[in-house]
């Protein structure tokens, strides 16, 4: 039984220690990547998924037609929705509830829209504070669409050559 | 002169409450800030690992987080302290006095300058000695009172690594000893006087890395952290505890972090001496070549928690029993022979 040598040396040396003290002392003075968050925000991809919208047209006439394939496509259950016959005797919605909390923001509902109505904005920076808050209407939904129509617009026209 | 001026402020006072009002003002004097600089290296840990990480570390709370350890200590204070309901409630509360006390009173005998020493008592190192190793049982009690398998598992495998590394610390300082024929810390940095190289980490090198290897493993600091061990015993001996049971042990820990420094500074590295006695050097005050040696070696501490993981237990043993006490014996044989029957006996004083 020999005595490894060139491990003794390795071992009272601390060479291996040192070697990793090396790259932590190193990495003291990189610059660093912390983002800023609040004041700094990565950017976001225009199929970034957020909260829910519902749209309208351009006259201002609300998109959904009540068709219920979003409520039908969602996995997790999170959308219900009544419908009526208008006086003009169109189909249209009366209840239109998300529950924010069941949503897992697959985007399912607004792939499957034929009219493009419920859309996922960029939006991710919202809270509630109430747990009965979880629960957004069509007033609520239609209020987004109309105040982040712009935006809206422009992630959808974005993202067309690629679809 | 500060000593005056207390006793003529005080001079209404009988003679016993006068000396018992400058004991207090002694003990607030280094207490203070002693507990400031605690309060700032747990800050410089968060932020020195961050920037190892290529994170900023805390930036929010005060100009560039400055004010983080005061939101720290606010909170712990706020929290509630919960006593689990099977637990040995006297114990579970002093424990964390226990793990406290020593880490500060062994501050009492520390040369911070040739003058400046609270107790210049004969056999100061000793005394260190003793407190250091009175720190586990704020540990292991801890574990005990807590009545849950971590904190016993975690009280139980700091006591083993205490016993092991105890030994190898003693023998570190026992060369020391030998070098410098005192068990006065004062006097131990005197005989360090000149040069740095005519500090003792240079004769007592392989026992200046193994004090300090085992002052690490003794203050339960990464690489050496079993007795926490996050990742396999959720916190160790402190499981249990919380609000501001929890803040005094993570006081203590830092606070023994500090010590720890601090003695290798006077033990090995020539205390409040300057680096080489000529004109630039020895025009800085003592007490800032003392403080800023102490944070050199502090730095190392968060340095190997930056770097190093854990070790595994058997591990720790292995290092203790079977690699670093053969050192130390083996080097003061080194040094007892050096110092006796070579003609190198100057290296070796």
């Amino acid at each position: 039984m020999g005595i490894d040598l060139k491990y003794l040396y390795k071992t009272f040396s601390l060479m291996e220690l040192r070697r990793g003290l090396r790259v932590t002392g190193r990495r003291l003075f990189n610059r660093k990547i912390t983002l800023m968050y609040p004041e700094e925000k990565t950017p976001k991809s225009p199929r970034f998924r957020g909260l829910h919208a519902l749209r309208r047209y351009p006259n201002g006439e609300e998109r959904c037609i009540a068709c219920k394939l979003c409520e039908a496509v969602c996995p997790a259950l999170a959308i219900t929705i009544d419908s009526e016959e208008r006086e003009d005797g169109q189909r249209r919605t009366t209840r239109y509830d998300i529950d924010l909390f069941k949503c897992i923001y697959c985007g399912f509902c607004e792939e499957a829209c034929p009219v493009d109505s419920i859309v996922l904005t960029d939006i991710h920076e919202f809270h509630m504070e109430l747990n009965s808050e979880r629960l957004i209407n069509k007033e609520q939904l239609l209020e987004v669409g109309d105040r982040y129509e712009q935006e809206i617009a422009e992630a959808r026209q974005q993202d067309a050559p690629y679809r | 002169m500060i000593r005056d001026l207390v006793f003529y402020l005080t001079g209404w006072l009988p003679e016993p409450l006068q000396i018992f009002v400058w004991v207090m003002f002694k003990i607030v004097a280094i207490l203070v800030p002693l507990m400031l600089c605690v309060a700032y290296f747990t800050f410089a840990e968060r932020k020195l690992i961050g920037y190892m990480q290529l994170r900023v570390g805390p930036n929010r709370v005060g100009p560039r987080g400055w004010l983080q350890p005061v939101a720290d200590a606010f909170k712990l204070l706020m929290k509630e302290i919960i006593v689990p309901s099977r637990a040995n409630r006297h114990l579970f509360l002093f424990a964390p006095a226990l793990s406290l006390g020593p880490a500060l009173a062994a501050w009492a005998v520390m040369p911070f300058t040739d003058h400046l020493v609270l107790a210049d008592i004969d056999a100061s190192l000793l005394y260190v000695l003793a407190l250091t190793s009175m720190g586990v049982y704020g540990v292991i009690v801890a574990g005990w009172a807590s009545n849950s398998k971590y904190a016993f598992l975690g009280a139980m495998r700091s006591a083993a690594q205490i016993v092991a590394y105890e030994i190898a610390m003693g023998f570190a300082l026992v060369g020391v000893l030998m070098v410098a024929g005192s068990l006065n810390l004062r006097e131990i940095v005197l005989g360090q006087e000149g040069s740095f190289l005519s500090w003792y980490w240079l004769p007592l090198f392989p026992l200046f890395i193994v004090y300090f290897i085992s002052g690490v493993a003794e203050t339960n600091r990464a690489p050496f952290d079993v007795a926490e061990g996050e990742s396999e015993i959720v916190a160790g001996f402190h499981v249990e505890y919380s609000g501001m049971t929890f803040a005094v042990f993570f006081l203590a820990e830092y606070a023994n972090m500090i010590l720890i420094a601090a003695l290798t500074v006077v033990m090995f590295l020539g205390g409040w001496l300057p680096p080489v006695d000529v004109a630039p050097f020895n025009w800085v005050p003592g007490l800032m070549w003392f403080g800023l040696k102490t944070s050199l070696v502090a730095f190392l501490f968060l340095w190997f928690r930056a770097t190093f993981p854990r070790y595994r237990y058997d591990q720790i043993m292995r290092l203790g029993w079977k690699v670093l006490i053969p050192v130390t014996l083996v080097w003061i044989f080194v040094v007892g022979i050096g110092k006796f029957y070579t003609p190198f006996a100057g290296f070796f004083s």
